[in-house]
C-alpha cells in the first residue's frame, strides 16, 4: 500500500482519463485499420456502400499490387489454358490476364536502399560533428550550430529548384547516390542536434581517464564515448530512417524511372477508371507496417526522442 | 558523484594533461570531425540557397536552358508582392497554419493532461495514439482521399450514421468550401500527438513538491491548474507550435496529394502554388524569388517568436 499523496490522482479521475483516452486512440486508428482492411477487399467490396466492415478476405489487393494485368478479347480468354498459379486465377476472376510484374518491388528496394544508406551517412558524419561540438571548442560553435539547425527551416521545394539544376549538371538527377546525399543533408542537422545531446551526458571524466591510460583521442572516441552513446545513436537513427521512409516532396521532383522511392509510387497505383484502393491499401500496408512495428516495438527511445529533440533547446 | 576508480583517477589528474597526447591535436580532430557536416550543409543547403538568391534576379527557365538569361533586378519580387492570387494563397496558409495550431493544442494538451493522471497502461496508449505521425504524409495523405470519397466514403458515412444529414449531399473534398477544413483535420489527426508528447514532457517536468505546497497553502485544484500547471507547461507548448507552424509553413506532400490545391485555388497553399510555378509552368527565376520570400518569412515569424518564447522562459 501507498502512502497518501496530494499529487496522486484519483481512481475515479484515473478511470476517466483511461476511458477518454482509449477513445480517442480507437477513434484515431480507424483511417489505419480501414487502410490495412482495405488492402484485403476485393474491388467491388471496398466502393460498396454503406461501407463493409465484415467482408470476404481477398488478396487481389496484394495480386494487382505487384503485377500489371491486361484485358483480352472474349475469344483469347475463353481459349486460354486454364489459371495455373492462385494469383493467375485472382487476376482472371477479374476477367484480366498478367501482363509482367509491376513496379512496386522497385520502389520498394529503392526506398530501403535510400533510406538506410543516407541513415548510415547522416548517423556517421553527425556522430563524428556532435561529438566535436561536445567537447571541443569550436570556433563560433552556437553560430554553427544554429546554422545548423536552421537549414531545416526552408520549404523543400525551395531548396528544390536549385538542386534540382546542380543535380542536373552533376549527373545526379534520379540516381540512388543523389538522394542519399540529399536526404543526408536534411537529417544531419537534427541528428547532430539529437546526438550532441546524448554525447553532452556522457561524463568527460571516463575519456580523460582512458587518455592518460595512453589512448589517443580518436581510440577514447572509439572505445569509450561510441558504446556509451549506443543507444542515443540508435533512436536518433530510427529519426534519420523514418524521414528518408517517408520523404515525398522531393522523391517526386529529384526521381523518376530509376530512383523513384514508394511515397510517389504508390499513389500512381491506377486500375479501371482510376485508383485500384486494395492495391494501393495493400502498398501502402506494406510501406507503412514496419514504420508502426519499429515505434511500438522501440517506443521507449522513440518517444524520448521526440520529446528530447524539443525540449534540448 | 559516483566513486569508481576510473572518477577518482580522472578527478586526481589536472586536465591539462588531456592534451599532452599522442596523436592529432584536439584542434585538428575538431575539425576533421566537422568538416564533412559543414561541407555537406555547404553542398547541399547553402549553395543551393545562394544560387536561388542569384536566379531570383533573372528570367531564367530551366526547360529552356539554351534561352539567354537577362537579368531583371527586382521585377521578380515585385510582381509576386503585388500579385493577388499570391496574397490569396499566403492567406489560404494563414488559415491552415492557424486553425492546425488552435485544434492540435487544444486536443494535444488535454490528452496530455489526461494521460499525466498516470493511470495503468498509459504507455501502451501514448504509442498507439502516436502512430500517425510517424507514417509517410504522401501514402496515408492519399489513402484520406479515398476516406473522404463522395458518396461512398467512410467519412461520409459516419457523417450521414451521425448527423442525418445523406451522404450524396456534400463532397469533403470537392467545390462547396469544405476542402480547407478536410485538410485541416488530416493534419490534426496525424500531429496532434506530437504536440500531445511535448505537452507530456512538459507536464512531467513539473516537480510533485510544487504541487503539494499549493495544497498545504489549501489553493483549490483549479487555481493550481492556472497558476502552476499551465505557466510550467507553456514554454513547452510553445515550443511545440514552434515546430508545427515552421512544419506547417512548408507544408507540400499531404495536402499536394489529398486536394492538389484545389478545388479551384480553394487549398492552394504557398507551397503547393510554388511547385507550380517552378516544376510545371518552369518560370524558375520568378519562382526562386517566391522561394526567397517564403524563406525570409518564415525565418523572419520564427526569429520573433524564438525571441517571445526565450522571455516566456525567463519568467
Amino acid at each position: 500500500m501507498s502512502a497518501y499523496s496530494v499529487t496522486e490522482p484519483t481512481g475515479r479521475s484515473k478511470l476517466v482519463a483511461a476511458v477518454l483516452v482509449t477513445l480517442y486512440m480507437v477513434i484515431t486508428l480507424i483511417p489505419l485499420a480501414w487502410i490495412i482492411s482495405t488492402g484485403f477487399k476485393s474491388g467491388p467490396d471496398s466502393i460498396s456502400y454503406p461501407p463493409k466492415v465484415v467482408f470476404e478476405p481477398s488478396l487481389e489487393g496484394y495480386v494487382n499490387l505487384f503485377t500489371t494485368r491486361t484485358r483480352v478479347s472474349q475469344e483469347a480468354f475463353a481459349a486460354l489454358p486454364p489459371a495455373e498459379t492462385w494469383y493467375d486465377q485472382i487476376v482472371r476472376d477479374q476477367g484480366m490476364v498478367i501482363a509482367g510484374p509491376s513496379r512496386f518491388g522497385e520502389r520498394f528496394m529503392n526506398s530501403v536502399i535510400i533510406g538506410f544508406g543516407s541513415t548510415f551517412l547522416s548517423i556517421f558524419l553527425g556522430t563524428l560533428a556532435a561529438y566535436a561540438f561536445s567537447r571541443f571548442k569550436v570556433p563560433l560553435k552556437d553560430d554553427l550550430l544554429f546554422f545548423i539547425l536552421s537549414t531545416r527551416m526552408m520549404p523543400p521545394i525551395a531548396v528544390a529548384i536549385p538542386i534540382f539544376l546542380m543535380y542536373r549538371e552533376l549527373g545526379l538527377s534520379d540516381t540512388h547516390l543523389g538522394m542519399i546525399l540529399l536526404y543526408t543533408a536534411v537529417n544531419i542537422s537534427l541528428a547532430v542536434w539529437l546526438l550532441k545531446g546524448f554525447i553532452d551526458e556522457i561524463p568527460r571524466e571516463y575519456e580523460e581517464a582512458a587518455l592518460i591510460d595512453g589512448y589517443t583521442r580518436f581510440q577514447a572516441f572509439r572505445k569509450v564515448v561510441l558504446p556509451q552513446a549506443a543507444t542515443g545513436i540508435a533512436s536518433t537513427a530510427i529519426f534519420c530512417l523514418i524521414f528518408a521512409w517517408n520523404e515525398y516532396a522531393f522523391a517526386v521532383l529529384l526521381t523518376s524511372g530509376t530512383a523513384q522511392t514508394a511515397p510517389p509510387f504508390i499513389p500512381t497505383i491506377i486500375g479501371v477508371g482510376g485508383q485500384d484502393w486494395p492495391a494501393v491499401a495493400a502498398g501502402a500496408t506494406i510501406f507503412l507496417l514496419p514504420v508502426m512495428i519499429f515505434t511500438i516495438l522501440l517506443r521507449k527511445h522513440l518517444l524520448r526522442g521526440i520529446t528530447f529533440g524539443a525540449v534540448r533547446k | 558523484m559516483t566513486n569508481t576508480p576510473i572518477d577518482r583517477l580522472a578527478r586526481a589528474t589536472p586536465p591539462d594533461m588531456a592534451k599532452k597526447v599522442r596523436g592529432l591535436s584536439d584542434r585538428a580532430i575538431a575539425w576533421i570531425f566537422v568538416a564533412p557536416t559543414i561541407f555537406l550543409l555547404l553542398a547541399i543547403n547553402i549553395f543551393p540557397l545562394i544560387w536561388t538568391v542569384r536566379l531570383s534576379f533573372t528570367n531564367y527557365a530551366a526547360n529552356r536552358p539554351n534561352r539567354e538569361v537577362e537579368f531583371v533586378g527586382l521585377r521578380n519580387y515585385i510582381r509576386i508582392l503585388t500579385d493577388d492570387g499570391i496574397w490569396a494563397n499566403m492567406q489560404t496558409t494563414a488559415h491552415f497554419l492557424i486553425w492546425t495550431i488552435v485544434l492540435q493544442v487544444v486536443i494535444g494538451f488535454s490528452l496530455a493532461w489526461l494521460i499525466n493522471r498516470k493511470f495503468k497502461g498509459n504507455d501502451l496508449l501514448t504509442t498507439l495514439i502516436v502512430l500517425p505521425m510517424m507514417l509517410s504524409p504522401a501514402v496515408v495523405g492519399n489513402f484520406w482521399t479515398f476516406l473522404y470519397q463522395p458518396q461512398i466514403g467512410l467519412i461520409n458515412y459516419v457523417v450521414e450514421l451521425f448527423t442525418g444529414i445523406p451522404a450524396s449531399s456534400f463532397s469533403m473534398l470537392g467545390p462547396g468550401g469544405l476542402a480547407k477544413w478536410s485538410i485541416i483535420i488530416v493534419d490534426t489527426w496525424m500531429w496532434t500527438p506530437f504536440v500531445m508528447l511535448i505537452c507530456l514532457a512538459g507536464l512531467r517536468s513539473i516537480p510533485d513538491y510544487i504541487y503539494e505546497a499549493a495544497e498545504i497553502d489549501r489553493a483549490s485544484k483549479w487555481r493550481q491548474f492556472w497558476t502552476i500547471t499551465v505557466p510550467m507547461v507553456l514554454p513547452f507548448l510553445m515550443l511545440a507550435v514552434l515546430f508545427r507552424g515552421i512544419e506547417n509553413f512548408k507544408m507540400f506532400d499531404m495536402v499536394v496529394l489529398l486536394t492538389g490545391g484545389g478545388p479551384g485555388n480553394e487549398t492552394l497553399l504557398a507551397s503547393i502554388d510554388l511547385k507550380r510555378e517552378a516544376f510545371e509552368k518552369w518560370r524558375t527565376g520568378y519562382s526562386s524569388a517566391y522561394a526567397i520570400i517564403l524563406f525570409v518569412t518564415v525565418f523572419g515569424l520564427a526569429s520573433i517568436y524564438v525571441k517571445a518564447l526565450n522571455k516566456v522562459k525567463e519568467r
